[in-house]
């Protein structure tokens, strides 16, 4: 119980007019940008981060957090509308979502992702609530070499395990720890990778490499292929309220979502695409409407949406307690903290309390304010939809050029983020995953120095990786992970099968 | 480039796994020029080794992937917006370089994006960009205090 003595003093905290104020700033822009195609949260905290630098950190926090779920809503508003989900997370939403609006029910279609996120965004952050005191206390006792077979899990997961292909996931991760590299080296003062340019000294900016890889390089990839598809926006027709039917179809998806979303969101495993997919083949199969599916049925959208929504919360558990990014929204929240030289991990749980339960209460503040919001606003949202494209991508780069200048006034930053943007471009075109990339920058330096303080204590013997027992285990789960997808070749191929 | 058959060699895929080799050898030859300084461990070379190391194995791995035809088909590209983008930037780039503000190159970008996207309005889209770019420029200069690479256009606020 002593993680709702922690909660109450963080809701202490959360309810400062100005911390509720930056968690309502958060879920608007949060919803905003999830309901505009081409951004997502993690481009938004990306952006946002220069320029929050010299805010209080828990507000900005609060508000990064606040984009995050409202991310997650907003998404789900365009993948039923437009049937082109802004997020990968949404895709299973936009299947059932989709032929919703198209059958005049975009209304219900809406009200329950709205209520579905909000359910499992509650009880999601509740499981965060109850876990993350026990995964504090597990993880003080981990040693450097354990921290860095932690990471090696989540380096593989977030790369190889679920992707399409292994080898495309791994090299982006490893595009990504080559990034990490760039720069002084913290412990030894010699520079690598730096080449004698002044600007590489002290590394590679992780906002400079997210907003070109999705900024530009997004921009970059929507626009050379224009010529292809063009998108349809769906009005919202009739009612927005659920009929008695609707509810009872849905509360049941809802809470199975939950279950799927919540605990692969909280495992190293990275991405809420596998829970949508896995609820929305449980609600398949489930359903007692299967001549619904294909034509628009509720429990395709409730579950999967769900799912979405508890997987988010999921993906702070090991973020908050272990300091371990699984996402590319995760990764960019990591590097909000560090801007403020907090370092998430057990230790954030004794030396800033106050902050870290303050962002765990503001959690469900914002899912309130989400659900309060989201559907009476509807028309609003919706009405962003109908920004001219050639604006929005437009707008899109101006912030992108301005955001990255504000932060490191410099050509040669600007130069980077152009080339980060082509990358971003070259890795959408051949399919390569941008996640990794993040992730691996992030978490490159990381993983590095749990290395070399393991390699330093047992005086260069790298078998000490082996010989813990925890950083064994891991080292084992990390390798079947890397070789599973090899041999079942469906693993992250179900998507396919579903569409 | 759209490939016919499902098992023809790729160019571009055998293209990327050069490029890994050669990201390798970089790596691998910023390594030889680091000094160790504790005598029991590799210190600062273990991460480029590793890093080195798997960039070959997965160059292979993309070689094979390519050499069998693996790689997702491709849609046709259109290169004029992209040019078109990155050209914007690279004025973006050389303005600020030589002292003439982001004011100008940023709604030059403008324009040139929404140009890109298909838009057939030049002129109204650069004031719409220099309209933007101003109103950003106050909020960050003026609100948040931070600094943005000024030319003689900026000075006059």
């Amino acid at each position: 119980m002593e993680a709702f003595t922690s909660l109450a003093g963080g809701l202490a905290v959360a309810i400062q007019p100005a911390n509720l104020m930056f968690a309502l700033i958060g879920v608007l822009l949060g919803t905003a940008v999830g309901v505009l195609p081409g951004i997502g949260p993690a481009l938004t905290v990306a952006l946002l981060l220069p320029i929050t630098f010299k805010l209080d950190p828990a507000g900005s926090i609060i508000m990064f957090a606040g984009i995050y779920y409202g991310g997650m809503y907003g998404g789900s508003t365009t993948a039923i509308l437009i049937n082109t989900p802004g997020e990968s997370a949404s895709m299973a939403t936009a299947l059932e979502g989709n032929l919703m609006a198209k059958a005049g029910r975009g209304g219900p279609a809406l009200a329950t992702a709205a209520i579905g996120s909000f359910v499992a965004g509650t009880i999601a952050t509740l499981g965060l609530t109850l876990l993350a005191p026990y995964l504090v206390d597990i993880a003080v006792s981990f040693g450097p070499e354990d921290y860095f077979a932690l990471m090696v899990v989540a380096f593989v997961t977030v790369s190889a395990t679920f992707g399409d292909s292994p080898v495309r996931g791994l090299t982006s991760l490893f595009i990504g720890l080559m990034l990490g590299l760039v720069g002084i080296d913290l412990l030894s003062g010699q520079s690598r990778l730096s080449f004698g340019v002044p600007e590489l000294y002290d590394n590679i900016e992780v906002t400079t490499l997210a907003v070109g890889l999705f900024a530009v390089g997004e921009a970059l990839y929507v626009a050379s292929r224009r010529h292809i598809q063009e998108e349809k926006l769906e009005a919202v027709r009739g009612s927005l309220w659920m009929t008695k039917e609707d509810w009872k179809r849905s509360w049941k998806p809802w809470l199975r979502g939950t279950m799927f979303g919540f605990p692969i969101g909280a495992l190293p495993a990275g991405g809420a695409e596998i829970p949508t997919f896995l609820s929305y083949a449980t609600e398949r199969r489930l359903t007692k409407h299967p001549e619904d599916f294909g034509k628009g049925a509720i429990e395709g959208v409730a579950g999967p949406e769900a799912a979405n929504n508890a997987s988010a919360a999921g993906t702070l558990v090991p973020l908050l307690t272990l300091g371990l990014p699984t996402s590319a929204t995760a990764a960019m929240l990591l590097a909000g903290f560090q801007q403020y030289n907090i370092n998430p991990g057990p230790l954030l749980f004794a030396q800033n309390a106050d902050l870290v339960w303050g962002l765990i209460a503001s959690l469900f503040i914002a899912n309130v304010m989400l659900l309060v919001l989201n559907l009476p606003l509807v028309g609003l949202w919706v009405k962003l939809l109908t920004i001219p494209q050639p604006w929005l991508y437009a707008g899109i780069l101006v912030f992108a050029t301005m955001g990255t200048i504000a932060a490191n006034p410099s050509p040669v930053e600007l130069m980077m983020l152009t080339v980060f943007g082509v990358l971003g471009f070259l890795m959408r075109r051949f399919d390569f995953p941008i996640a990794p990339v993040i992730v691996g920058l992030i978490l490159g330096p990381l993983a590095e120095s749990q290395l070399r303080r393991a390699l330093s204590i047992s005086l260069g013997d790298p078998m000490t990786l082996l010989q813990s027992p925890i950083s064994a285990t891991l080292l084992t789960i990390a390798l079947l992970a890397l070789v599973l997808p090899f041999f079942l070749k469906g693993l992250g191929r179900f998507k396919a099968v579903e569409d | 480039m759209a490939s016919s058959s499902q098992r023809r060699i790729d160019v571009a895929g055998l293209v990327i796994a050069l490029i890994l080799l050669v990201l390798a050898g970089i790596v691998w030859w910023d390594m030889t020029k680091l000094q160790i300084l504790s005598p029991y461990d590799l210190g600062p070379k273990v991460m480029p080794i590793i890093v080195s190391g798997c960039l070959i194995l997965l160059a292979i791995g993309n070689a094979i992937g390519a050499l069998r035809g693996d790689l997702p088909v491709r849609d046709s590209l259109d290169w004029k917006p992209i040019i078109l983008i990155l050209g914007a930037l690279a004025c973006l780039i050389v303005l600020i370089r030589f002292g003439g503000g982001f004011m100008i190159g940023t709604a030059l970008l403008f324009a040139a994006t929404s140009t890109a996207f298909g838009r057939r309005a030049f002129v109204t889209d650069f004031i719409i960009g220099a309209v933007i770019a101003l109103i950003v420029y106050v909020l960050f200069a003026k609100l948040l205090t931070l600094s943005l690479p000024a030319g003689p256009l900026e000075r006059l606020f």
